[in-house]
């Protein structure tokens, strides 16, 4: 009886202690509102920092939070400073689960921003739903964010991979026509999404393989591209398989076009992951719908590189970081335009207003129907190692309209390179 | 053969007051397992909700953490692929509810499914001794992931399943509801599995285990004692992955990676093998630890540090509390009383 009493005791105890850590940042400002008080709005994410897809991805958290440092700094946003919270998750959807739940019952986060992942982020939706979080700009171009009856507090950021495989198609018919064109892709919504719009306009593909991030050998898929006498291949990859693919084919002497989705070919990332190997980049065609890291000239750039500089300890300036820091300044932009008075309702119905002129080449979707983020992309090829810029922006959409080219003037950002209210 | 046998179920057989029973009064099981409900309900009303979301986990892993210790300290049968095991669990629970949308009968399911499976690994299992059984159950535990890929028609490879519940009663939070299901459930495993080791069963486990040829003198029949031993602990591993696939409303295989069964050997070995109490210790770890670990890396300010911290402080633990108290956490009390009366 006395085991039984000292261990009901230690147990009542231990839980007890495990109470006391939790703080939280209950509000005491606008109306009781999660996360909110009159001088600060706690924001969170889940980002894979560790694990099979943290190549690349774990940049984007540290940039918007630099870019949120800087807006701190210029006084922040009506007044409150934003506080961003980084969970790790490592690509690993029962830890999204977890860490999630950590930042909305336990840090009492206002809105998840830019939680990273497909199969991670889709496995949080429901529970993100009941407890009425904001689900703010999702880091992944799964059509699931676009359901706004279902899920009427998620949105996207990315171009969707349909209409980006439409994107990617209309390059191939147009400029790679009569080759045999085939398609590598993840298992997931990712891989199907993007390989839906790469068929709309390209009818079936002469051979397609897909791969999962748990395993890191992507040799029998090459293999049997290869033997398929594939001249063009499609890769709706991750960075690090995109550079496993790369590296592969060339093992085996398999030298085909690689056209790639755009969350898969930040050329820094994927050159890093080839090492010795990154000259096998060349000629590689791409997606992108934000400026270009080496475009000096541009004025966003010359802001995220300012911003770099002052507040991300200087890290290495590529894609990633221009992400990251995109969806700092979005949703800058939606805190600015939900208000003073700050509540869930207000920030999801300034994002539905839509109206948000960024570094974006196209305009974002978003509407009362429409949760989706970009409508489109330009394409991009890699030159002596860079990317550079190929013909014009397009737009479409996930159904079956045209892809047409896009005719709209870039904005520039504000002086102080922090968005007016 | 024959040079490995003795060794190998010896080894996991830590000798302490709390293992081999003495004469000694011990409270039944059915008053423990009162008192426990009592406590776990008193908890999910002060609890916050996200730590009885946490107590809800430990709830569940309490079920595979009694099931594991009952086969691997009472039986000697060590298995590295529970983790398998509460997958097949938690897809089967995963298939059945969002094809009937009745929780019930998808858990019944989930069990006689695991049933099933812990009986074909259990067979195998039988006629395997040490390394051999380690290295059969090692290999259903890494087969996962590919099954997965391999039948992603069904299974939907690394993405998984999400699982559609009906929301909980109005007048209780969505944590607290939680927490009474799977405590429920673990309350339940834990009453039968001890009032199982209670009698003959546990008998003929512990004989099996301390020396299988006194043990077929005795008129015990060993295969079957081992595969029962494994079909039951099995069993237990299924309503703990059906628990998870209801607790994180999806399934996928990186939920059950190999590192789950590894963890969880360690968490019984830590808590005490072949003791319930020690079970208990061992799910409260596989919570605790990883979130200290996750807050002292944030702290540190290192995030790469965050998901790979918590394999450390465990293997850390393991060897300090092997050293410290052999028996694991739950000899410790028992150590003491030991060590008072010396003293006296």
């Amino acid at each position: 009886m006395k085991r039984t009493a000292t261990t009901v005791l230690a147990v009542v105890l231990l839980a007890t202690a495990g109470c006391t850590n939790d703080g939280g940042g209950g509000g005491t400002g606008s109306a009781n509102v999660p996360g909110v008080t009159d001088s600060s709005v706690i924001v969170g994410t889940h980002m894979p920092l560790t694990g099979p897809a943290a190549a690349g991805y774990s940049k984007i958290a540290p940039a918007t939070k630099a870019y949120f440092d800087y807006v701190n700094k210029n006084g922040g946003v009506h007044g409150r400073k934003i506080e961003y919270k980084i969970k790790d998750d490592g690509y690993n959807p029962a830890n999204t689960q977890t860490v999630v739940r950590e930042l909305v019952l336990q840090d009492k986060v206002f809105a998840v921003l830019n939680g990273l992942g497909t199969p991670t982020h889709t496995g949080v939706l429901d529970f993100l739903k009941t407890n009425r979080v904001p689900d703010l700009f999702v880091a992944s171009g799964s059509r699931s964010w676009n359901q706004a009856d279902k899920y009427p507090g998620t949105f996207g950021f990315n171009p969707d991979y349909t209409v980006e495989g439409k994107i990617l198609g209309t390059y191939v018919k147009e400029n790679l026509a009569g080759k045999k064109a085939c398609f590598l892709g993840q298992d997931d919504d990712f891989g199907r999404d993007s390989l839906a719009g790469i068929e709309k306009i390209l009818g079936s593909v002469a051979a397609k393989e897909s791969y999962v991030t748990s395993n890191p050998n992507v040799g029998p898929q090459m293999g049997a591209l290869k033997a398929a006498g594939c001249e063009v291949v499609l890769l709706a990859t991750v960075p690090g398989f995109t550079a496993l693919s790369i590296g592969t084919a060339a093992k085996i002497a398999f030298k085909p076009q690689f056209v790639v989705s755009n969350v898969g070919a930040d050329p820094t990332t994927v050159g890093k992951a080839l090492g010795a190997g990154a000259p096998l980049m060349e000629g590689l065609v791409a997606t992108n719908y934000l400026p270009l890291t080496t475009d000096e000239a541009n004025p966003w750039i010359q802001l995220f590189k300012k911003v770099n500089a002052e507040h991300n300890g200087n890290a290495e300036f590529d894609n990633n970081t221009v992400y990251g820091m995109s969806v700092g300044y979005l949703f800058v932009q939606a805190l600015q335009a939900a208000g003073k008075d700050l509540t869930r309702d207000k920030l999801t119905e300034a994002v539905k207003k839509n109206g948000f002129q960024g570094p974006g080449l196209v305009p974002l979707r978003f509407s009362a129907t429409d949760h989706s983020g970009y409508g489109g992309a330009q394409l991009t090829k890699v030159v002596g190692g860079k990317a550079a810029w190929v013909g014009t922006p397009y737009t479409t959409d996930d159904k079956d309209a045209p892809v047409t080219a896009y005719q709209g003037q870039a904005a520039t950002p504000p002086q102080n390179g922090v968005p007016a209210a | 053969m024959t040079d490995v046998k003795p060794k190998a179920s010896a080894a996991p057989v830590p000798d302490t007051g709390l293992i081999v029973p003495k004469r000694r009064r011990r409270p039944h099981p059915v008053l423990v397992i009162a008192i426990g409900a009592v406590v776990v309900v008193a908890l999910t009303y002060v609890l916050p909700p996200f730590r009885n979301y946490q107590l809800a986990t430990v709830g569940a892993y309490f079920c595979v953490t009694a099931g594991l210790t009952v086969l691997t300290g009472l039986n000697g049968q060590l298995s590295l692929g529970h983790g398998a095991l509460m997958a097949t669990g938690a897809y089967t629970l995963a298939l059945t509810q969002n094809k009937f949308m009745n929780l019930p009968f998808s858990f019944a399911v989930a069990i006689l499914v695991t049933t099933a499976a812990g009986a074909v690994i259990g067979l195998a299992a039988a006629r395997l001794r040490g390394p051999y059984l380690a290295g059969l159950t090692l290999a259903v535990a890494i087969v996962v992931p590919s099954v997965t890929s391999t039948f992603d028609e069904t299974f939907n490879s690394d993405q998984g399943l999400s699982v559609v519940l009906d929301p909980p009663p109005e007048a209780f939070p969505m944590e607290q509801w939680q927490a009474w299901l799977c405590w429920s459930a673990a309350l339940v495993v834990v009453l039968l599995l001890a009032l199982l080791v209670r009698g003959r069963f546990g008998r003929d486990l512990r004989a099996v285990r301390d020396d299988e040829t006194a043990a077929r003198l005795a008129g015990i029949n060993i295969a079957r004692t081992q595969v029962l031993a494994f079909v039951v602990s099995a069993v237990c591993a299924g309503v703990a992955g059906a628990l998870f696939a209801v607790l994180a409303q999806s399934v996928s295989p990186g939920a059950f990676p190999l590192t789950l069964s590894l963890f969880l050997i360690m968490a019984i070995v830590i808590g005490g093998l072949g003791s319930l109490f020690g079970a208990l210790w061992g799910a409260v770890l596989l919570v605790v630890l990883p979130t200290l670990s996750q807050s002292v890396g944030e702290q540190t300010g290192s995030q790469r540090l965050e998901g790979n911290l918590a394999l450390i402080v465990f293997g850390v633990v393991l060897v300090v509390v092997m050293l410290a108290a052999p028996g694991g956490l739950a000899s410790i009390p028992s150590r003491i009383t030991r060590l008072i009366r010396r003293n006296r």
